[in-house]
């Protein structure tokens, strides 16, 4: 039992972290909130006075509002979606006995250590280019007409896109888990006749099922925030413009500070709004 | 050719003469190929006055993004930026920029051509350097039109650009009759489809500053173009802009070309440019009976914010980056093809200068841009291929995103149209016009 | 891991994994080979695996126009004081909150999470205005601050779950000697952390060292790190596949090589708690 003395000392030691956020989050939130009640158009020389609840209705009747959440959204989901099926799927491979494992861990794991920047901009000039693409390569070869991948198909590239620096995140999370995953388990079910899609439905997936909640947190924290990846592409242009996006249209762009505020608020709701739907999700999760 | 720089040395340092000790400037540019070029001849300029010169090289929209931020919190992070003809009247206006009313006599001011020096001016008072200028016009395969049994005059309609472009096109050894810009972006696709509207008879706003994406004439122009793009254009061209499509050129997969003059130099390089002996220039097009060609008008110009605490260093370095001697420096160095274009009368009127292919049609170009009267209809706004108001980049960038998903084939141009009309209109009316 | 298999099956399951290996890997790999090809091999089409004139020229024009080395020094720098710095404030955190947990820690934990959610460009203004302020504009100090804050919250959380893992017994018994709490943190404590803190580094520091909104933004010449050494190379005129490829290259290299050599701390330790 940890005593009045440990408490206060424990909560000493917790201190710098919490002030550190604290400070951390107050700050920018507070000159955010204070923003996006202004008229602030640095342009046209800064501060214009108090505007009331002008920027926050702006921002939401705008007609590029709700198509920019449901593009947050569709990324969102489509790279969970993906990293955490393919996760499930390359990590139960990875732990199977073969030769050479370690140097394929690394190879999987290499896109990780890419930075956004680069990734879209390798994908996009490399693979995605429809004259020079190595895939319009690939199209003719088949005889098939080039696809222009970021005009024609732009989210499902995205998506890929961010996909493919994730995944390895998601595959070594998921890895660790199945290593840990009691082997006389699995064998007794295998020595009962267990099929393997049964031992996998009935032992393996619920084993991941705590892996597989903090995959989803720490990945959406990561994925709400998408920029350099869109920004390299496609500009916003095509339906990939996220919330994320459309602040910074507003406020570099436009040079319209108090209505992107107004809209960095809404994003944090929004970004609430997912992380208390997870929460409950992972609070049932982290606990026992 | 030693003795030539050391005089050139010398005049420069006599330039300087009096100058307060060395400094390091800062200088935040953008990454294309005369910019690239100049941060080689730094040194030359180190040597002469002693200043260094620290570089900040970014892509286009980044560099915009950065010293945007920066000039308007006053950050004070650049003693020079890099800025085009549509930042400089407004930071001018907001007294963000260090008038430029000073230089000296050797600089010779008045040899800047008048076009380029009114687009960088503010109430006539000059608050940016031209680093260089350019105008747009057709770049187009001499050895193709030949082919297709037809000759280009030297200043053509969009009728029969249209008509060139479906002949030359051939699907099966990959060459498109035309490339143009597609791609999102008020600089991108945004300028080229506006200075296409242009010379439809179409305008942005009219006196009252109403948008006219309702008018017949936009309708005409976004059609057109959308549908030759169909016929000869190269796939996936919503995606393309400025360097796409040059890289598509020197490659010899298109007919023709429309953009920018300095693009003269590149196609026309044979280190880079495998068709560079082949390529032909005429006038940006009209469309038939109306006044106004597709032409527009850009600098890039080193301007220097107001604040910073190194101007004497920072105006040391635009005039010698912007200077006669500069071009003579590269000129000698590179070649008379490859000097900073469209900035300065006098490298037109060089003799070197007159034998380089395109110089002429540039000149001819830039003459026949004036951002005064960019439309034929009345406007209130200064500016060709952009409105010089702080709204204009935010706007203009949606409304050429609509535009890319016509290319893309999403929606229709009339959806589009009316979509740029909403928009504009609620973006006007928020900021008060 | 004592299962056996047949030899076909391995042979199989070799095949495989190498196969999805392969291909996940393609794309650096492809961006690494087309920085030593000619421009014009670059987008030669049909596309050139290995058989072209092998060369030097993109690397050696990539640094005459950028200094890369003080690029990279910065990132150095910027990724490993944030880290360290975060590491020194979070352990005793996460320490105080896996032995002597409260009702609200795990409230805490992901109230701290979510202080990463607030999107940085809706705060670009406000942090410019402020860092102006404070003088710390394009210094890395500042940007050392920020990005050690922004992964603090990752930092404390990675940390709670390992110190988690160590039983509390030990602890106990430490404690029944007689031994302080430095003690008890120096000698028992550390050495059952050092895989934790080793992989917590490790993944804050990539994370750290990819960072491109803030480190572009904050910075000018004297704390730009690689993420603005990449922002100059990312349309420049005409043909640029192989040069691109070799500004690619360069930013990711030192990270890929510091990540392939530490990947079996990193394997074992990112667990996020995952495992129990």
């Amino acid at each position: 039992m940890a005593t009045q003395h440990s408490r206060s000392v424990a909560r000493l030691m917790m201190a710098p972290a919490v002030v550190l956020l604290l400070g951390w989050m107050l700050v920018p939130l507070t000159m955010t909130l204070y923003f996006s009640f202004k008229k602030y158009l640095p342009l046209r020389g800064g501060d214009l006075g108090w505007v009331g609840f002008d920027n926050y209705i702006r921002f939401v009747t705008s007609s590029s509002f709700w198509p920019s959440v449901q593009a947050t959204l569709v990324i969102v989901g489509g790279v969970l979606a993906i990293t955490v099926v393919l996760g499930v799927l390359l990590a139960l491979l990875l732990d199977q006995p073969m030769w050479g494992q370690g140097v394929v861990r690394i190879l999987v794991i290499a896109p990780f250590f890419v930075m956004p920047t680069v990734s879209a901009l390798v994908w996009k000039n490399m693979f995605m280019d429809p004259v020079n693409g190595l895939f319009a390569h690939l199209w003719r070869f088949f005889g098939a007409e080039p696809i222009s991948w970021l005009s024609e198909a732009s989210m499902p590239s995205i998506v890929m896109i961010v996909s493919w620096q994730w995944l390895p995140f998601a595959t070594l999370i998921l890895l660790t888990a199945i290593q840990s995953l009691d082997s006389e388990q699995l064998e007794a079910a295998e020595m009962d006749g267990a099929p393997p899609l049964k031992r996998f439905f009935f032992i393996i997936l619920p084993h991941l099922s705590r892996a597989i909640t903090i995959v989803i947190l720490i990945q959406t924290i990561f994925l709400l925030s998408v920029f350099a990846e869109i920004f390299v592409t496609t500009g916003g242009a095509f339906g990939t413009r996220t919330l994320t996006y459309l602040i910074y249209q507003r406020v570099l762009e436009s040079q319209n500070v108090g209505l992107g505020s107004a809209g960095g608020v809404y994003a944090i709701i929004l970004a609430n709004i997912v992380a208390i739907f997870l929460m409950r999700i992972v609070g049932k999760n982290l606990d026992a | 050719m030693y003795l030539k720089s050391v005089l050139w040395a010398a005049s420069a340092a006599a330039l300087t003469a009096g100058a307060a000790s060395a400094e390091t400037i800062t200088i935040a540019t953008v990454n294309n190929g005369d910019m690239i070029r100049m941060q080689k001849y730094t040194d030359k300029f180190t040597e002469a006055t002693g200043h260094e010169v620290e570089w900040v090289t970014l892509e286009e929209n980044v560099l915009r993004q950065r010293v945007t931020t920066d000039i308007s919190t006053k950050g004070g992070q650049f003693d020079i930026m890099t800025i085009g003809m549509y930042e400089t009247p407004i930071w001018g206006a907001n007294g963000w920029l260090v008038p430029l009313d000073d230089l000296s006599a050797e600089y010779d001011v008045d040899d800047i051509l008048p076009a380029m020096r009114g687009g960088l001016s503010h109430e006539g008072t000059l608050y940016a350097a031209p680093f260089y200028g350019e105008s747009s016009m057709i770049m187009y395969r001499t050895d193709l039109m030949e082919k297709a049994g037809l000759e280009m005059p030297e200043a053509p309609t969009w009728q029969f650009i249209r008509e060139a472009a479906a002949k030359m096109t051939d699907r099966d050894n990959d060459i498109n009759g035309i490339c143009l810009r597609g791609k999102a972006g008020w600089g991108e696709g945004g300028a080229f489809i506006t200075v296409t509207a242009n010379s439809f008879g179409a305008r942005w706003f009219d006196m009252d500053w109403n948008p006219q994406f309702d008018q017949p004439e936009w309708k005409e122009a976004l059609t057109f173009f959308v549908d030759m793009m169909n016929e000869s254009g190269p796939a996936g061209y919503a995606t393309n802009g400025f360097n796409e499509n040059l890289s598509l050129f020197q490659q010899g997969k298109c007919g023709m070309w429309i953009d920018a003059t300095v693009a003269a130099s590149f196609v026309t390089n044979p280190n880079d440019s495998t068709v560079a002996d082949k390529v032909g220039f005429a006038l940006a097009p009209n469309s038939e009976g109306v006044d106004k060609r597709a032409n527009w008008l850009w600098a890039w110009a080193l301007a220097i914010p107001a604040g910073t605490q190194k101007e004497d260093a920072a105006k040391q370095f635009i005039e010698w980056a912007t200077s006669k001697d500069y071009i003579e420096l590269v000129a000698e160095n590179e070649g008379w093809a490859n000097v900073p274009p469209g900035a300065r009368q006098s490298l037109y009127d060089n003799p070197n200068y007159k034998d380089i292919p395109f110089a002429q049609m540039t000149l001819k170009s830039i003459l026949a841009a004036d951002p005064e009267n960019c439309c034929v209809k009345p406007t209130p706004y200064t500016g060709i291929q952009f409105v010089a108001i702080p709204e204009f980049a935010g706007i203009a960038t949606q409304v050429s995103q609509e535009f890319s998903a016509v290319y893309a084939g999403q929606q229709s141009v009339d959806e589009a149209l009316a979509k740029a009309q909403a928009f504009t209109a609620e973006e006007m009316e928020a900021a008060g016009y | 891991m004592a299962r056996t298999v047949t030899t076909p099956r391995k042979l199989i399951n070799t095949a495989f994994a190498w196969a999805v290996g392969l291909l996940i890997f393609f794309p650096i790999l492809w961006t690494i080979l087309t920085s030593f090809k000619t421009e014009a091999q670059a987008i030669a089409s049909p596309p050139i695996f290995l058989n072209f004139d092998w060369t030097l020229e993109n690397y050696a024009v990539v640094q005459e126009r950028s200094n890369y080395m003080r690029y990279l020094w910065n990132s150095i720098i910027i990724a490993g004081g944030s880290t360290l710095l975060g590491v020194i404030v979070a352990v005793p955190a996460a320490w105080a909150m896996a032995f002597v947990p409260s009702a609200r820690t795990k409230d805490i934990l992901l109230w701290m999470l979510s202080t990463k959610m607030l999107p940085a460009v809706g705060v670009l203004y406000p942090i410019y205005l402020l860092f102006i302020q404070l003088g710390l504009l394009d210094s890395r100090a500042g940007l050392v601050v920020v990005l050690m804050l922004i992964n603090l919250p990752i930092i404390v959380w990675m940390l709670y779950t390992y110190f988690r893992e160590i039983p509390g017994d030990i602890l106990e018994a430490a404690r029944m000697d007689g031994a302080s709490l430095k003690e008890e943190i120096l000698y028992i404590l550390t050495p059952m952390a050092v895989p934790g803190i080793a992989s917590t580094v490790l993944l804050n520091f990539i994370l750290a060292w990819n960072e491109a909104f803030w480190t572009l933004n904050l910075t000018a010449v004297n704390a730009a790190p690689l993420t603005a050494f990449i922002a100059s190379y990312s349309s420049p005129e005409g043909l640029f596949f192989a040069k691109l490829s070799a500004a690619s290259t360069m930013a990711i290299a030192p990270i890929l090589i510091l990540g392939w050599f530490s990947q079996k701390q990193l394997v074992r330790g990112l667990t996020f708690g995952a495992v129990k």
